[in-house]
């Protein structure tokens, strides 16, 4: 039992890393990291022979340097004469806000395509159908230009808008004046006072989250169900509009107007802008409608019919057990459908809309003649981007996941 | 083992990235082929015609190169580059020369590590708009919204414009002067900015030229020229005297007409040194002793090109001003060639 084995001490022979199979797979893996290391090593040493061949060195100075150009679309204060760096983070700015916007807009088309799509109405299903494979066999840049093109090409220009009998008007009661050169709509003027009402806005809010909490709890306790809804819109827009008239309108709106060239005043929503956002949304929207429809699907008719039988409503069906247990399939692929957006961004060049790539990648490289580093820059922050947007969905993905108990 | 593997890997790749910064002479002769970096499309300038060859004014000095290099116009490859793209690939290699309407800046010869040649356009930056606004002066473009390529010095000219007369506009930036053409003609811009010459070619091919005024400042000076890349002092020389031998014949009065026949010895010795009939001018730049000739044969000279492609009697309509011999008041110059 106890015969502690003594083997004689066995001599370690150099064949035993490939004939021995206890050695072997670790040879593979040393010789595998070593031609990787030195593939890395002769790209990294063939860039810095050619930069010098070049005459070029490596150097991130240029960020701090005079930039000289202007950006139109700017989120934060930006003129000709800030730093490239600057600049980048203008462009950083327009990019996370298309991927921002493109996200939530790609979502609710995706979930209403997705989810009409299952419907029992033939033309409602059918419609659906043909928006998913439409937008999913055309390449993105195409629908890019497309939207674009209606923009620029159908709508009238400002100086459309002129004059006694002016060709144009101005839709929603002179508010919004749709041009060639972008959408205008009214902007919100912060007067004295609009901080209360702010808060107001926000403490309504928590009133909202407090009552369904509270009405939760309260079916679950005793069965019988509170008006959430009534109340909840009771809170939301009655309470806040009650101290905008008690604190004299301190919210008014500064609507846009013609003037000289352009329209002035209001928010300015650029064609390049809109064409971006609106084509990825619509293009990511129908591969977001696909999941959803394979999530729905995924769930079994039986639980469907286990719902019905329990008396449940088709929508409180869809809301209380289909969607739950759905959006565990769903939201897996949907972090790559975000990802592809935030990345399919980068196009926006092709409209002229000034993200990381046109600025950074583009325009600033181009005047200072620093493409690698410029480069370099511009994969990290993708790199970056994409890893928080993923990183955050997987934390919201276990927190939807099933718990197993 | 492993280091002898590590120390191979270093010295092939040492062996390698020496390449890049091989003779680019040898490199064209070997190829048979010259790569000319040219305008994705420019009327008069640089541009493809109905029958898909290419023409204009920057072409024909690509085509000059070509029959020095090569003793044949149609040796070419012209790569068509946009504003944003053209440094990279010129300094890549992927174009032996760039000849695109780029002008000569101190950060472009220094930082960016490029040779400027010469000047073969002297030019400025102006403004077209359509006549129908009633614009008469660039200083009433406050508040306008101006169609502009990126990567461009224009670029940074126009930032400088507008501040410095305290008016504020709205960049649209594009790509390609075809694009701003689209742009500016629905109206997507009040303004179209790119230098005069450019208005110019780019008004021509309007259905109504005569609808858009091209407004009378002009607010920047840019020498146009063709480029190389830093390095190879040979190919540059090549490419500067090809351009100095179509400005010098205008001088000297030889065309392609008469070329053949003053090849034959004349009684101006810098026509006979540059014709190769005297001295051993093309045997220092490497070429062949007629190089002028066939260059000058094949393409004509500076004032012929330019009347071809660019000149009054061309739809584009330039007149020659600075861009006349110094002789007749203008600013082009050759070096002599001795």
């Amino acid at each position: 039992m106890a015969t502690v084995t003594e083997h004689p001490a066995e001599s370690f022979r150099p064949s035993q890393l490939v004939y021995d199979t206890r050695y072997r797979s670790m040879t593979i893996q040393v010789v595998a990291f070593i031609l990787i290391m030195a593939g890395l090593l002769w790209l990294a040493n063939n860039t810095v022979q050619n930069l010098a061949a070049l005459g070029k060195d490596f150097d991130f100075g240029f960020l701090s340097t005079r930039a000289g150009y202007d950006i139109n679309q700017r989120l934060i204060d930006y003129s000709n004469d800030s730093t490239h760096g600057r600049a980048a983070l203008v462009g950083i700015l327009n990019t996370l806000l298309v991927a921002v916007v493109g996200c939530i807009l790609a979502t609710i088309f995706g979930l209403f395509a997705g989810v009409l799509r299952l419907s029992n109405n033939w033309i409602v299903s059918r419609l659906m159908g043909i928006y998913v494979e439409m937008f999913r066999n055309i390449p993105t840049l195409v629908w890019i230009l497309i939207v674009f093109a209606i923009m620029t090409e159908a709508m009238p220009a400002p100086r459309a808008f002129r004059g006694d009998d002016p060709a144009a008007a101005m839709s929603l009661f002179n508010s919004v004046a749709i041009t060639n050169r972008g959408v205008y709509v009214p902007a919100p003027v912060f007067g004295a006072g609009s901080l209360v009402l702010v808060a107001v806005f926000a403490a309504s809010i928590l009133g909202v989250i407090f009552f369904r909490r509270y009405a939760k709890a309260r079916q679950e306790a005793t069965g019988a169900q509170l008006p959430v809804l009534w109340v909840s819109l009771g809170l939301l827009i009655v309470l806040p509009l009650l101290f905008y008239v008690i604190l004299g309108r301190p919210i008014t709106l500064d609507y846009p107007m013609l003037q000289g060239f352009n329209f002035q005043g209001g928010i300015h929503m650029r064609n390049s802008f809109i064409a971006l956002t609106l084509a990825l949304a619509l293009y990511t929207g129908a591969f977001v409608a696909e999941n959803v429809r394979g999530g729905i699907l995924a769930i079994s008719r039986g639980q469907t019919e286990a719902a019905f039988s329990l008396g449940l409503q088709p929508g409180r069906t869809m809301h209380l057990v289909i969607l739950p247990q759905a959006l565990q399939v769903i939201i897996p692929p949907l972090i790559s459908q975000y990802l592809n957006l935030t990345k399919n961004s980068s196009l926006a060049l092709a409209v002229g809309y000034m993200d990381v790539r046109s600025t950074l990648g583009g325009i600033t490289i181009n005047q200072t003649g620093r493409e690698l580093e410029g480069m370099l820059l511009l994969g990290l922050f993708y790199l970056i981007t994409s890893l928080l947007i993923s990183g955050a969905l997987n934390v919201y993905n276990n927190s939807v996941k099933l718990k197993e108990r | 083992m492993k280091t002898s593997v590590f120390f191979g890997t270093l010295a092939a790749a040492a062996m390698v990235s020496g390449v890049v910064s091989a003779q680019t002479l040898d490199q064209v002769r070997d190829r048979g082929e010259l790569l000319c970096g040219s305008n994705t499309g420019l009327a008069g300038f640089g541009a493809p015609d109905s029958s898909g060859e290419w023409q204009g004014f920057d072409v024909a000095m690509c085509r000059a190169i070509a029959v020095a290099v090569l003793g044949d116009p149609t040796a070419v490859e012209f790569i068509p580059l946009t504003t944003a793209r053209r440094f990279t690939a010129l300094a890549s290699g992927e174009v032996d020369v760039l000849v695109r309407n780029t002008t000569w800046t101190f950060s472009r010869d220094v930082d960016l590590a490029f040779e400027f040649t010469g000047i073969n356009y002297y030019d400025g930056q102006g403004f077209m708009i359509p006549r129908e606004l009633g614009v008469a002066s660039a200083l009433d473009l406050d508040g306008a919204t101006v169609c502009i390529q990126t990567g461009t010095t224009t670029e940074l000219n126009l930032a400088d414009f507008f501040s410095s007369n305290t008016m504020t506009y709205e960049p649209v930036p594009i790509e390609t002067n075809a694009e701003a053409q689209q742009q500016y003609l629905a109206g997507a811009c009040d303004v179209y900015t790119t230098d005069t010459s450019g208005l110019a070619a780019t008004r021509a091919s309007f259905e109504d030229p005569g609808a858009h005024v091209i407004l009378p400042e002009v607010v920047s000076k840019e020498p146009l020229g063709p480029l190389v890349r830093h390095g190879d002092n040979q190919w540059g020389d090549i490419v500067r005297w090809t351009l100095n031998a179509l400005i010098s014949a205008e001088e000297l009065g030889i065309t392609s007409a008469n070329v053949m026949e003053m090849a034959n010895g004349t009684d101006v010795p810098e026509v006979n040194r540059l014709l190769g009939f005297e001295g051993e001018l093309g045997a220092q730049l490497g070429l062949e002793a007629d190089w002028a000739v066939n260059v000058l044969s094949a393409v004509g000279n500076y004032g012929e090109i330019f009347a071809r492609n660019i000149g009054e009697d061309t739809p584009i309509g330039l007149a020659r001003g600075l861009n006349a011999q110094w002789t007749d008041g203008g600013l082009l110059y050759s070096p002599p060639f001795r």
